[in-house]
């Protein structure tokens, strides 16, 4: 691909005059300001991203409308499943909120190598961001695309006629509980993109995770009619405890939600320092 | 006592190398990609790395970057050692990687923005400071565009913009003008050169290109096998090999290296791995 041949550049008076500023370094951030500094810098690329293609977002509410349109709405009828006595297509709805913010976090992986092989990730590695808050900035920038996506399911939930609420304490509840778990799931999958080091190995081990992590979670049913050992495994599954605060918050079922908070912010503390950990790999 | 102040004014005042490696090694494996490597580069001068594909010379670029580990004492950025002092190497460092490492869904203004954020541009002088940034590099006309629609010499610009946003002293370029036509190259070159005088800022560069080393580069390296074969500035190394074959006719920087480094090149230049990353650099640039 060519170019117009660019104008030879001249050390005119107006060109000297306006690099002023390329000529003096930026004063360095003092250390705790840091963190938040790389963590805005990094959502505000995914939201600019988005701006320009609104496509993803399109494209990733259709899954979430069948799971309610057609699932939700047919055992409601079936009233196969427990949901202590509201309409099922109501109990789906926070799981499904979880299972799509779960879809988009377990993408970060494949997204980060990608950014590897196109020296992306390389030119982001060689500025003053120590590796914890290049993965906390991309984790929480997951997190932002999530929210938006939980909106997104919310609109639908309610154009179906469930009763969410509108409490906006609880609305940020949600959010909170949203952007943690999406941390924790983008860092899951970071760590096994910095183990794996490969897309095509990432992308089997991602489909073999996501569904056993989603069936095995109470998004479709109480944890009370699991078999002993399934149960077992939503008692280790950090989705099972976001959808448990989700429908708490949005839908005033019992639920434990300082459990629920505290289980999701280790889970993101420990995803990110697993990640950052695993992240001079890629750089290799 | 005095002595020592004695020693710490010397210190002071004697110019810092830019980059200085002593028996720079790094080993991928099995396979030593760069087998001590001695290299210093003065401030305020365009260094070029040559060599083939595969002699080292992006792994010599990426322990100077901070990207590899190496202990202590091997490379030194303005007197800062990599294995220490990284946060303060980066923040002197503008780096553009080999391949075309703008985000293609975001404008050249944000691509710019994103590292004026990362080198904690203050807000209030972020807009100007990226502006003053995509002028240098002649973007100003297309600064609101999405970077995919631009031509491979507009994103290498780009990414230029991208390095000199934070001031950096030294800049480093891997490859810069990978899979160009040549009016790009040109155009790149050109950049690179207004903005060093501009600035003064010590630049780095590794290329395959004999011709453009000779023309832009203060002084060369080559590369082979690991190690530099020979140094100097491209003058006095084509002079050199005059006066070795005796010879009044001057050879080309690609002479000087083929006899620096003898037969044999064209078996050792790269891996299958090294081939298919340059290849899809020039292919993406078009």
């Amino acid at each position: 691909m060519s170019e117009a041949p660019a104008a030879p550049p001249t050390a005119s008076a107006d060109r000297a005059d306006g690099i002023d500023l390329l000529l003096r370094p930026p004063r360095p951030r003092a250390g705790w300001r840091l963190l938040p500094a790389r963590v805005v810098a990094m959502c505000a690329v995914e939201l600019q991203k988005l701006r320009h293609d609104r496509t993803e977002l399109y494209t990733r509410a259709v899954q979430p409308a069948l799971w309610l349109l057609i699932f939700g709405q047919t055992f409601s009828r079936i009233r196969a499943i427990p949901t202590g006595g509201i309409p099922y297509v109501d109990y789906l709805a926070p799981g499904i909120i979880a299972q799509s913010a779960m879809f988009i976090a377990i993408f970060y992986g494949i997204q980060i190598i990608w950014e590897r092989d196109a020296g992306i990730l390389n030119k982001l590695l060689v500025t003053p961001t120590p590796r914890s808050a290049v993965i906390t900035g991309k984790a929480f920038a997951a997190g932002v695309k999530a929210l938006i996506q939980a909106v997104v399911v919310i609109v639908i939930a309610t154009l179906l006629g469930v009763a969410l609420t509108w409490n906006p304490l609880k609305l940020l509840g949600v959010a909170a509980i949203v952007v943690l778990a999406s941390a924790f799931f983008s860092c899951l999958s970071m760590t096994i993109a910095g183990v794996v080091l490969s897309r095509d190995r990432l992308m089997g081990i991602g489909q073999a995770i996501t569904m056993p992590l989603f069936f095995g979670s109470n998004a479709l049913y109480p944890v009370s009619i699991m078999p002993g050992w399934l149960r077992a495994v939503s008692r280790f599954n950090p989705l099972s405890y976001q959808v448990d605060a989700l429908r708490g918050l949005l839908l005033g079922t019992h639920a434990h939600i300082a459990l629920d908070l505290g289980v999701l912010v280790v889970a993101a503390a420990l995803g990110i320092a697993a990640a950052s950990s695993v992240l001079g790999r890629l750089a290799r | 006592m005095t002595n020592d102040r004695q020693r710490q004014e010397k210190a002071d005042t004697a110019p810092v190398d830019a980059v200085a490696c002593t028996g720079l090694a790094y080993t991928f494996g099995e396979t030593r990609a760069v087998h001590g490597l001695d290299l210093s580069v003065a401030e305020g001068e365009v260094f070029g790395l040559l060599g083939p594909n595969g002699a080292g010379k992006t792994t010599a670029i990426r322990c100077i970057t901070t990207l590899l580990p190496v202990p202590a004492g091997m490379v030194g950025v303005f007197g800062h050692d990599t294995a220490g002092d990284r946060m303060a190497v980066r923040r002197l460092l503008g780096y553009v990687p080999q391949q075309l490492s703008a985000d293609a869904g975001l404008t050249g203004r944000e691509n710019v923005a994103l590292f004026a954020r990362v080198f904690d541009v203050p807000r209030r002088e972020r807009g100007a400071r990226v502006g003053q940034a995509l002028a240098a590099v002649d973007l100003t006309d297309a600064a609101d565009r999405l970077a995919g629609t631009y031509s491979g010499g507009m994103v290498r610009r780009l990414e230029l913009a991208q390095a000199l946003v934070s001031a950096p002293r030294l800049l480093i370029l891997d490859e810069p003008t990978i899979g160009l036509d040549p009016i790009a190259r040109t155009g790149v070159w050109e950049h690179i050169n207004a903005v060093r005088a501009a600035t003064g800022m010590t630049v780095l560069v590794t290329t395959h290109y004999m011709d453009e080393a000779d023309q832009y580069c203060d002084r060369v390296g080559l590369m082979h096998r690991g190690r530099i074969r020979a140094l100097g500035t491209p003058a006095e190394l084509r002079r050199g090999l005059a006066e070795r074959r005796g010879t009044d006719t001057l050879p080309s920087l690609e002479d000087v290296f083929r006899d620096v480094a003898g037969s044999g090149l064209d078996d050792t230049s790269g891996d299958f791995r090294d081939v298919r990353s340059t290849r899809r650099t020039a292919h993406r640039v078009g």
